[in-house]
């Protein structure tokens, strides 16, 4: 295993990899993907992507150009400290600057957070991956460079134009799932100084993976969706997705659009339109079923709940709250429900709550919490014996540990599985580990960079996942159910799944939770849920 | 001596008090930020037990918000007392901070018990010539000692853990040299308590003269006032040292949870928060991406609502 020896390393070896880890270097995984031998190898970055853009390790997410000319090199240097010092000013940086305040002050190096974190654990411990190694290296920077400090009080660090791009290139090694946050004795959080990096990097130098911002959230503001749905085009697959699921089910839905007056403005993750449509299927299915007001709207960017701002930068994240709230002003409903989307739960309810004011600040509710009340209401009668299967449950961070939606979920199951089928993972929760597909991993995937992220962020879900149906046969013909409610998460548990073909090999299936309830529905005809692998 | 004692002590503890008073105004200063917490939320009562929010609840924003206090004190209480998250997630280093931390927690309390004892004996001496008196007198060589230990050797397992990789390689010399000053300053106290101070008088002397301001020089002569001397002044530095550093975390920490990790007051529309943010909405943005292009004049207002990429 190739990694940094020190701190001060992320300024040296100029245009070599800092770390390298290959699968011998790793925990095997559980049966039957238990042979270190037969894991699918991590293959190299190209020389040509080497030698191109920065290099940190073994794997680039953010292809930053190496500068040309020392004028270059200088810019992107002086262009990294410009935006460290606008992070600690109230007017660029009033919607973080306490908390960044507090986690560059207060950090005891006390390490106590790396064990908490899944890529640094997976990685066999690699001292790149630590949480607090890009931490550690953007306070030096602060306090040598920008607050003019000895180095004798917050530690030396060299600074060139290789330390900013490897910095920028190693905030996108981590999930920003905040589990080192929630271990930290003193309250410091690693991942919110991952995300002020990748800030600097969008806010001042322009720089951001092109999956997140220009065909994220550039694309999402331009025509709608990141998934380059245009209003016309999302109502065209909304009415396919009507018929299929009304063929499916035996029940007729027809999704309402633009209703002026609704109750419920609904808005999905486009990404469930374009691969999972039997998820906003059922939604449908669910909501006429119990008799909602309800609509989903054809504005701009309305009928797509990502914001992909909330990964690495505040304006960005601004202008899309801002497009969810005036669609939802513009029908007059009482409250946005948010789908099965976990960043766009935290995104438009929890941080866009200090961004919305006035006429904008419309109540927004997790769709998770109104399923969970349609099942208490009775309205729907469903059989637990259609959901025969074994099932777990995968908590998205966003929704659990950054929103304290746990119980609903749950009761949700306890609904519609039959008892015994349900098991949790562990640890599950608000301790729960990430998916791996976190702060917009899921939908990235240039150079190697889907084996990286198979091989570290996403391992140690796989791993649970394996762990938790180990006393189930692990065959194709004994399929096992491993719910997933959140579009992001869906996609990392698809990517794995096909990795290791471990539907062939193992019979694990995955899927949304509502896909479970109509599933169970009586009035529905059954099978919903066909495990045919898409 | 004596004068530099005094005049040591009483700077010390004028910077202590300053420079808290300064951290906790600037933490309670600073900006509201947007929502970031993390859960569980101790004030969530029940819910707290699973994690669980009042998101959980349909149509939150008509309901009443239950706060627990309750939630709140027994998760603060033992987490200052006892460091729970420390020894859940890192039972190795709370073997040593734990000792660290009471150790101090203890030295404060039987410095706060000398003042207090001072205070009676020079206001109230009926109080200190009877039974209570008694009680603090025996008290305070009990708490002294037991803290100063605990204190000494909390500091050196720390300093020991410092030396050690990971730590090592994450540390600036500066937190070497802070645990030694811990190590030095425990030290000189306990030798100065096990050998000319047992009892504790000549430092309860002290604390008491400082406390109703005479400066008069201690009773005894000889290492019977210098140890007791050199002791207060290398305490009284450290106590003025410690919030001028980041090991003022003890102020920080209750920011942490309470205006961060447990901060989940929702802004209702028409509510007090509206306010706020409609003026930070107005602060001038100068981020310079191309998409962006804040030129210094234009607001968070402005740019939210405009893309000049399109």
């Amino acid at each position: 295993m190739k990694k940094p020896g020190s701190l001060r390393d992320i300024a040296r070896k100029q245009g070599q990899p800092l770390a390298q880890v290959t699968p011998a270097d790793q925990v095997p995984l559980p049966p039957p993907f238990d042979r270190i031998d037969e894991e699918p190898p991590i293959r190299p970055l190209s020389d040509a992507a080497r030698a191109k853009y920065a290099v940190l390790d073994d794997t680039i997410a953010v292809n930053i150009e190496r500068p040309k000319t020392g004028e270059e090199e200088r810019a992107m240097v002086d262009a990294f400290l410009s935006g460290l010092e606008k992070l600690f000013t109230v007017e660029d940086n009033w919607t973080f600057l306490q908390p960044l305040e507090m986690s560059m002050e207060h950090c005891a190096r006390c390490q106590t957070c790396s064990e908490a974190c899944h890529i640094f654990e997976e990685s066999g411990s690699n001292e790149l991956y630590r949480p607090t190694y890009r931490s550690e290296i953007l306070r030096r920077i602060y306090f040598k460079y920008v607050k003019k400090a000895s180095p004798l009080v917050h530690g030396d660090i060299d600074l060139n134009w290789e330390t900013v791009a490897r910095l920028i290139e190693l905030s996108y090694r981590c999930n920003l799932c905040r589990r080192c946050a929630q271990t930290c004795p003193i309250g410091v959080d690693n991942a919110l100084l991952s995300r002020e990096i990748r800030k600097i990097a969008s806010q001042e130098m322009g720089i951001a993976p092109r999956e997140l911002h220009k065909d994220g959230s550039v694309l999402q503001l331009a025509v709608g969706s990141s998934t380059g749905m245009t209003p016309l085009v999302v109502k065209d697959n909304i009415e396919f997705i009507d018929e299929d699921t009304a063929e499916r089910t035996g029940i007729s839905v027809k999704t309402p659009w633009d209703v002026v007056g609704a109750d419920i403005l609904l808005i999905h993750n486009a990404g469930e339109i374009m691969s999972w449509p039997e998820n906003p299927g059922a939604f449908a299915t669910v909501f006429e079923a119990a008799g909602l007001s309800w609509t989903m709207s054809s504005e701009i960017a309305a009928y797509d709940a990502i914001n992909y701002g909330v990964w690495y930068d505040d304006v960005q994240f601004a202008r899309v709250a801002v497009h969810h709230a005036a669609a939802a002003r513009k029908l007059g409903v009482k409250k946005i429900v948010i789908g099965e989307c976990g960043h766009a739960h935290k995104a438009l309810t929890v941080i866009a709550d200090r961004v919305l004011t006035g006429d904008l600040n419309i109540p927004r509710e997790s769709g998770i919490v109104l399923l969970r009340d349609i099942v208490r209401s009775g309205k729907i009668a469903f059989d637990k014996s259609r959901n025969d299967f074994p099932v777990t449950l995968h908590d998205p961070c966003n929704m659990v540990r950054l929103m304290g939606i746990v119980a609903p979920q749950r009761e949700i199951i306890d609904s519609v599985v039959p008892k015994g089928r349900f098991r949790e993972m562990a640890p599950h929760g608000v301790d729960n580990y990430c998916c791996g597909g976190g702060s917009g991993f899921a939908i990235m995937s240039g150079h190697n960079f889907a084996d990286w992220r198979h091989h570290l962020t996403g391992r140690r879900k796989f791993r649970q996942i394996l762990e938790v149906f180990q006393d189930e046969p692990m065959t194709r013909d004994h399929p096992k159910y491993v719910c997933a409610p959140c579009s992001n998460c869906k996609g990392q548990i698809r990517d794995i799944i096909t990795y290791y073909d471990a539907w062939e090999k193992a019979g694990i299936f995955y899927g949304g939770l509502v896909e479970l309830m109509v599933n169970a529905m009586v009035d529905a005809k059954p099978g919903f849920i066909d495990w045919e692998w898409h | 001596m004596t004068i530099l004692t005094y005049l040591v002590a009483y700077c010390g503890t004028a910077i202590l008090i300053v420079a808290v008073a300064i951290r906790i105004l600037m933490w309670s200063r600073m900006p509201m930020h947007v929502r970031w917490e993390l859960y569980p939320v101790a004030h969530e009562g029940a819910k707290a037990s699973y994690g669980g929010s009042y998101l959980e609840e349909s149509e939150w924003w008509t309901k009443p918000r239950h706060f627990s206090l309750w939630g709140e004190l027994s998760a603060m209480v033992p987490e200052i007392l006892f460091l729970v998250a420390l020894k859940e997630h890192n039972p190795k280093l709370w073997s040593r901070s734990f000792p660290f931390h009471f150790g101090l927690y203890l030295v404060a309390g039987c410095t706060i018990l000398m003042a207090v004892a001072g205070v009676l004996g020079a206001w109230l001496p009926g109080v200190m010539a009877g039974p209570v008196g008694t009680v603090i007198r025996a008290l305070i060589p009990v708490i002294g000692h037991a803290g100063l230990v605990l204190g000494l050797v909390g500091a050196a397992g720390l300093l020991q853990r410092r030396r050690q990789r990971p730590l090592r390689d994450y540390s600036a010399p500066m937190d070497t040299v802070n645990l030694v000053f811990f190590v030095a300053a425990f030290s000189l106290a306990l030798v100065t308590a096990v050998t000319v101070d047992r009892r504790f008088a000549a430092v309860s002397e002290l604390v008491s003269n400082l406390v109703t301001f005479n400066v008069a020089p201690l009773s005894g002569a000889g290492a019977q006032v210098v140890m007791p001397s050199a002791s207060a002044i290398l305490l009284a530095m450290l106590a003025a040292y410690i919030p001028l550093t980041h090991m003022s975390h003890f102020v920080g920490k209750y920011f942490a949870y309470h205006a961060i990790r447990w901060a989940d007051e929702p802004n209702l529309r028409g509510g007090k928060q509206e306010k706020v943010i409609e003026d930070l909405l107005n602060q001038p943005v100068s981020w310079s991406a191309p998409h962006i292009r804040g030129d210094g004049t234009k607001t968070w207002l402005d740019v939210a609502t405009e893309d000049p990429e399109r």
